[in-house]
């Protein structure tokens, strides 16, 4: 685990709730319905010109769109650097250039599908968009591709190369819905309640693309200041989890007590729920605690997410009407994700 | 061939998803690459494809490329004489 | 760049090798890896010389005790990996942190393309087993399990320039004393899915490719993995032994011109040696040798070569690209190079552009057309230039 403290400047979120206007976020609540959450997207031609759009991707023009939004709240022109996470990078047109190269016998195969299907390519273009030279690199390491980038940040600000552009971006394709399906990950339908409070109802596809302003220094107004970021990789037992957790919140020199709220990763599988449901009974016992993955879905990249709701929740000190009740004011949240019980992961952030 | 022309601009626009491109305002003679329509070097392989699928013309030379995709009546220029020579060799 | 950053072993299985030492016997012996498709099985066999390994899965599987129905990219990724570490002669020892951190670009794709074919007639069909491993950093994953490295564990993926930045990651972290040692590189294998991909863009050649060549047609595509292990200085003191090579610069730029295109005037190419020659405290003229990124295609040499002529003019290191031995093994290519420019310090040598028969006529250089031996080689610079414009540079320098 890396002490990195840095701040959140900024953000731009797009997501399967109003995100990206966050005002219209605290109004309204989105109800899902169907067997995955799917992003809201904005209309994306007041971000991108046309020309550049036609070619564009959707989870490439929802990366783009978050990355304008953020760097626009941010009021930043250009980032020092630009960090990309995302697990399965360009699905949808990897999934495209694979279907035609084998229904086509690999004959008469066009090139757009397959120059959009690289993973770096929302990396690629949103300094292609602001005209950015600076260092660009993009991690694609599964359920810790946004922790590693967040490792990374701290690096490139400790060297003076904020502030730092850091996204986090996975979309949900069709393809990938129903082979996760078959290897009993995503149920088939999701309950109508799944947003409301802690109901883990089926385990809930989800995507999302956010993007982040983070900087050694505060500047103008942050939304949040991170602390910490840890990993646990398939963890022995679930003491190791619990141990973990303590530990992780006493390094940074506070006591499980003075966490305002826990954002958790139940989303109702039941390998998950038993995990889950242990740290709520133990380590997490009194404590108010809510699972972001019902607002988002799951996907790799997810606690980008967490990291955007739990910044916005300390920043505006009130929570949404349509969200459970949490008293503020709140000055720590804590955030654990995880999948499955192989990949957890911790944050601990807090208002500035 | 002025009905190749527009069948040209239909499948264009389509191909390279030029959406903003309304057909009556796509020249003949409009230049498809750098100025006027503004294709790239991507778009100049797509169409390579297209003509290729939907023509059965292979251009084996990319090189001839600039020439061939100078407008739209470049192209249905090309394609009309692609297919008399065909015509005329078989 | 102050806190030294030492390379203690390295490994590499590619289509000139299958070890460290065979890699360095067809490099002197100008023997290329470049030929007829054979374990890659796709409708332009006859038709795209590619650069494989050659191994089949089989075997790749029986070298690392891994399963054959492994992705192909983790089997020669375990390979390279597990050299590494013992040509260092590392061993596990808690007190010291060591990470791996690994690059690719096709993840499991070799095993999901077997998947596609019956799963788009009904996506009930298709053995799942050919997609767990389908991500990037799966392969990782897996390779981290088989070694037992679970320190800190990533994976890099931008295009071609992947594994250079995957060593400056790790390089990154022991500078900053988050890590010991670090186990860095990439890996890519051979898919029909990049072998049509690159096919549509016009770009592959129909013949072994000849780099910097007036009349080159295009590159040829190659796989292969290739791993340094890094330490920190403390780390090279436990081993008690003479590092190999040390790096001493690093840049990575974007060229922000295009998706595909490289500018004209190679400006994130530029930027990059430029950048790293900065880090590094070095001048232009302190550089050796280049072993330039040198795919072949009209494009990426022109704007390397715009970019070497304007930083280094009037006068220029040896240099050569080594892609006309290993193919472009794109995820791989930065580590690969790396390898070989690390192998250049150590034996003196400065490496063939093997096939260039006419210098190209806008630049005042050409590249070596024979192995050189007997070289003073102190500072090497290695290009690696990617899609999405991302260019990263590396500086290595005898320790």
């Amino acid at each position: 685990m890396h002490q990195m403290k840095m701040y959140i400047r900024s953000a731009g979120n797009i997501s399967p709730q109003h995100s990206l206007d966050t005002e219209t976020f605290f109004q309204t609540r989105e109800h899902t319905s169907g067997n995955h959450l799917k992003a809201i997207e904005p209309d994306y031609g007041q971000f991108i010109d046309s020309k550049m759009i036609r070619r564009m991707s959707r989870i490439v023009k929802m990366g783009v769109a978050a990355a304008l939004t953020c760097l626009k709240n941010g009021k930043v022109e250009m980032p020092g650097a630009l960090l990309t996470a995302t697990a399965y990078g360009c699905l949808e047109d990897t999934s495209l250039f694979l279907r035609r190269m084998i229904e086509f016998e690999e004959k008469l195969l066009s090139p757009t599908a397959f120059i959009q299907s690289t993973h770096n390519t929302v990396g690629a273009q949103i300094a292609l968009m602001l005209k950015c030279h600076n260092y660009n690199n993009t991690i694609v390491h599964r359920y810790f591709s946004f922790e590693n980038a967040i490792s990374e940040t701290a690096l490139l600000l400790e060297e003076g190369l904020g502030p730092v552009l850091l996204g986090a971006v996975d979309e949900n394709t069709e393809d990938r819905q129903a082979i996760l399906s078959r290897f009993g990950l995503y149920r088939k339908t999701i309950s109508k309640t799944a947003v409301q409070g802690n109901k883990y109802s089926g385990n809930t596809a989800g995507e999302g693309a956010v993007f982040f302003l983070m900087d050694k220094d505060a500047g103008n107004d942050p939304l949040a200041c991170l602390h910490a970021v840890q990993t646990i990789y398939k963890p022995e037992t679930p003491e190791k989890v619990e141990l973990s957790i303590i530990q992780f919140v006493e390094t940074n020199g506070l006591s499980m007590k003075e966490i305002g709220l826990v954002l958790t990763a139940h989303n109702g599988n039941d390998d998950e729920d038993r995990t889950g449901r242990n740290l709520i009974n133990s380590v997490f016992a009194g404590i108010p605690h809510f699972s972001y993955k019902t607002l988002s879905g799951d996907f790799p990249t997810s606690a980008g997410f967490a990291l955007w709701l739990g910044a916005l929740l300390l920043k505006e000190q009130k929570s949404p009407d349509w969200l459970f009740k949490i008293t503020f004011p709140i000055k720590n949240i804590l955030i654990h994700s995880h999948f499955e019980n192989t990949h957890h992961s911790l944050y601990l952030i807090s208002a500035c | 061939m002025d009905n190749l022309m527009q069948i040209l601009k239909k499948q264009i626009i389509e191909r390279l998803n030029l959406k903003d491109l309304k057909i009556e305002n796509f020249g003949d003679d409009q230049p498809l690459f750098v100025e006027g329509v503004g294709l790239d070097s991507i778009d100049a392989l797509e169409l390579i494809v297209l003509l290729q699928q939907e023509y059965n013309i292979k251009l084996s030379n990319a090189s001839d490329g600039p020439k061939v995709f100078h407008s739209v009546r470049t192209m249905a220029d090309f394609i009309t004489a692609h297919r008399a020579a065909v015509k005329a060799s078989s | 760049m102050n806190t030294p950053v030492f390379i203690a072993g390295m490994g590499i299985i590619s289509a000139i090798g299958n070890d460290l030492q065979t890699n360095l016997q067809s490099l002197i012996a100008s023997e290329t890896g470049i030929g007829k498709m054979h374990w890659l099985q796709s409708e332009h066999q006859s038709e795209l010389p590619v650069a494989e390994v050659k191994c089949s899965n089989e075997s790749l599987a029986e070298k690392t005790g891994l399963s054959f129905q492994l992705p192909r990219t983790a089997l020669i990724s375990a390979v390279a990996a597990r050299e590494a570490l013992k040509n260092a002669g590392w061993e596990k020892n808690n007190s010291l942190r060591t990470g791996f951190i690994s690059a690719n670009t096709v993840g499991g794709m070799d095993k999901t393309e077997d998947f596609f074919k019956p799963f788009i007639k009904d996506n009930a069909k298709g053995k799942l087993i050919d997609v767990v491993h389908h991500e990037c950093g799966a392969i990782t994953e897996l390779v981290a399990d088989y070694l037992e490295i679970h320190d800190f564990v990533s994976t890099v993926s931008t295009a071609c320039s992947s594994s250079a930045n995957a060593i400056f990651t790790g390089a990154r972290m022991i500078r900053a004393g988050q890590l010991d040692f670090a186990l860095v590189g990439g890996a890519d294998s051979l898919t029909r899915f990049t072998l049509n991909g690159f096919n549509t863009l016009m770009i592959l050649d129909k013949e072994p490719c000849r780099p910097f060549d007036e009349n080159r047609q295009g590159l040829n595509l190659g796989e292969g993995a290739a791993y340094l292990l890094l330490a920190s200085q403390k780390g090279i003191e436990k081993m008690n032994k003479k590092p190999l090579a040390k790096i001493s610069g690093y840049a990575n730029a974007n060229d922000a011109f295009h998706q595909t295109a490289s500018s004209p005037g190679g400006t994130g190419s530029f930027m990059a040696m430029q950048g790293a020659l900065e880090s590094s405290g070095l001048k232009p003229g302190e550089i050796d040798y280049i072993n330039l990124h040198g795919t072949g295609t009209q494009n990426n040499d022109m704007a390397e070569g715009t970019a070497i002529q304007r930083l280094f003019a009037p006068s220029f290191p040896k240099m050569s690209s080594t892609k006309a031995f290993t193919g472009h093994t794109l995820g791989a290519s930065g580590a690969v190079e790396a390898v070989y420019s690390i192998l250049s310090i150590q034996h003196g040598m400065i490496f063939p552009n093997l096939r260039l028969k006419m210098p190209m006529k806008e630049f005042s250089f050409q590249p070596v057309t024979v192995c050189l031996k007997n070289h003073m080689v102190r500072h090497v610079l290695s290009n690696s230039f990617g899609f999405g414009g991302n260019c990263s540079s590396l500086i290595f320098s005898a320790a």
